[in-house]
């Protein structure tokens, strides 16, 4: 018998009572239960939908094509076949797959599927296919999107029309479709147009919708999308003075270094090349923050952005701490963190330096060499009470483990020997210009300021290298101040 | 058709033409801004002498740090006080 067809009716019928089969023929257990739907369309008033072909199943008179799946989407169905029961246009109850008992005893039919296995499991609708629930949200559900909408002509390539409006960094970037940004969306429980910060160099305001859309360009999953959030918080706190950060003629760019659970969560890379290419998560999520304050904040190389050299990090620089091995609390429990939370921590900093040591076995010979190259922060003769980031690598974290030594005293002896006599350091030592002031020669001057060197834990188990980064030059109240922040999961 | 969502704040900066020139400096007062980057005072110290060997009246103000916008305050106190704005904007 020719089914005929009519147009998908994605409103059931005021008042139905009835029932309602949704099927795909891809579908094996549809194929399998097709004499069962025609049984039941001789018996009941049924109405049958059909995601993929409105000629299925063959025993029905009239089958609603549901190719568009709007009636699919509209109610939730997740599994074909669906059967739904329905009284005065209310469901009253739904089955999924084939169970016999349970058809038998919703439809009052006893007799229904004789011939049939008693169960045979349904397949995936159609609607809810990867990539599709999106799809369809934005087909026919209320978007919730604000952004303008900007057509792409079917001459036009989309990733030159990135470029060419000036959304990216320089690289390629995901092209934000509504479809990819409700995805990206779905990391969070924020809603899209709740406010996260204000975002300098233009103060201009930004939405959780806002972030989205530029985390769909960096390439992030839609579970990286509450560390760029966190990201963009920290950034926009007034201590962080992203502002400044931007508009130096220093290398400066926010550092990530993120902390808790979630670093296992979605896959970030704390170990080999962990300051290096290669991981999604890593990669990624700097760069978010980079293009939320290019884009929203309107922060651009050779606009408010002066600075002189850059750094290859302000395309996005992000990584995360080893945790699992280390000897000494983590950067976020070191902050007032707990060691189960997750966190993000916001630094002002420049490129890696780094700083080789294959000798030293003792704490001590390690803590002095460390210190040596730390002095040159900045510059040999800087004593300002600089700010930097120390990358401990495992085989340097052994030494000090090996030796009983806590992260409290590695920084206390550090500090020691990052402490020098000021008449080495003055201007015109050593027959250079710059320096300290004369009137320090008599002082002993501290390189780093209190609260201003971070100390981490990461990078692959061989290796004898750790590195530095050095702090933006205006550092403390009066510049930059590292943040950190908790990730809303 | 592709559409893309815009990923910028869509705000338009407002066209803003620049003050005219004044014509002479009489009668008007000059605000001397010392940004707090080394070396600014005695770019201005030596403006201000200049200035007052011309006549001028001058005032000096300072930005707390150079790393951070000017505070609304300051600015504030800058329009009311004064005509005209010389900041000695690095070191």
């Amino acid at each position: 018998m020719a089914a005929t067809t009519r147009q998908a009716n994605a409103i059931i019928p005021e008042g139905y009572s009835g029932f309602i089969a949704v099927v795909k023929r891809d579908c094996a257990t549809c194929r399998l239960i097709e004499n069962v739907l025609a049984d039941m369309a001789g018996e009941l008033d049924l109405q049958v939908y059909s995601q993929d072909d409105p000629g299925f199943p063959p025993g029905v008179d009239e089958v609603n094509d549901d190719g568009e799946l709007e009636f699919s989407y509209r109610h939730d169905i997740e599994i074909v076949p669906t059967l739904m029961r329905m009284n005065a246009g209310q469901e009253i109850e739904r089955l999924a797959g084939w169970q016999r008992d349970d058809w038998r005893r919703l439809t009052a039919l006893s007799a229904l599927g004789e011939d049939l296995p008693v169960f045979s499991p349904g397949c995936g609708s159609k609607s809810v296919d990867p990539g599709m629930p999106e799809k369809l949200a934005f087909k026919f559900g209320d978007s919730p999107l604000q952004a303008r909408r900007i057509e792409v002509a079917s001459q036009q390539d989309e990733h030159e029309l990135v470029f060419e409006r000036g959304w990216s960094d320089g690289l390629p970037v995901v092209p934000p479709t509504e479809a990819r940004v409700l995805r990206m969306l779905a990391g969070t429980t924020r809603s899209p147009s709740e406010l996260v910060g204000v975002i300098p160099p233009d103060n201009a305001p930004c939405t959780v919708e806002k972030v989205a859309i530029n985390a769909v360009m960096a390439g992030c999953k839609p579970e990286y999308l509450p560390v760029v959030l966190a990201a963009v918080e920290a950034a926009c706190r007034d201590e962080f003075c992203m502002h400044g950060v931007l508009a130096t003629t220093y290398f400066s760019a926010p550092i990530l270094i993120v902390n808790g659970p979630i670093r296992d969560r979605i896959g970030m890379n704390w170990s080999h090349n962990v300051l290096g290419q290669g991981n999604r998560a890593n990669a990624t999520i700097g760069r978010a923050l980079q293009l939320v304050i290019r884009n929203v904040g309107g922060g651009r190389p050779g606009g408010v952005d002066r600075a002189t050299l850059g750094q290859p990090g302000k395309i996005g620089f992000c990584f995360a701490e080893r945790e699992q091995d280390s000897y000494w609390e983590s950067l976020a429990v070191e902050r007032g963190f707990a060691a189960h939370e997750s966190t993000v921590t916001l630094f002002a900093g420049g490129g890696v330096h780094p700083i080789g040591d294959q000798a030293s076995r003792s704490p001590e010979s390690l803590t002095r060499s460390l210190a040596l190259s730390l002095r040159t922060v900045h510059h040999a003769k800087a004593y300002n009470g600089a700010d930097a980031l120390l990358i401990i690598s495992p085989e340097h974290m052994r030494v000090f483990r090996d030796a009983g030594w806590s992260k409290a005293r590695f920084r206390s002896e550090l500090e020691k020997h990052t402490t020098v006599a000021g008449h080495t350091v003055i201007r015109g030592a050593d027959d250079i210009a710059v320096g300290m002031p004369e009137g320090l020669a008599d002082k002993r001057l501290r390189k780093f300021r209190p609260g201003g060197l971070l100390i981490v834990h990461a990078g692959g188990g061989a290796g004898m290298w750790s590195a530095v980064i050095t702090g933006w030059a205006a550092n403390g109240p009066k510049g930059s101040v590292p943040v950190t922040v908790a990730i809303q999961t | 058709m592709i559409k893309l969502l815009d990923p910028t704040s869509e705000g338009q900066a407002a066209a803003r033409d620049a003050l005219p020139r004044p014509k002479s400096l009489v009668d008007k007062r000059v605000a001397l801004l010392d940004i707090s980057k080394p070396r600014g005072d005695v770019f201005l110290d030596r403006v201000q002498q200049h200035l007052q060997s011309l006549g001028v009246d001058t005032r000096r103000y300072e930005k707390p740090t150079f790393a951070r916008v000017a505070p609304v305050d300051l600015k504030q106190e800058i329009v009311s006080e004064c005509d005209l704005v010389i900041e000695a904007l690095a070191d």
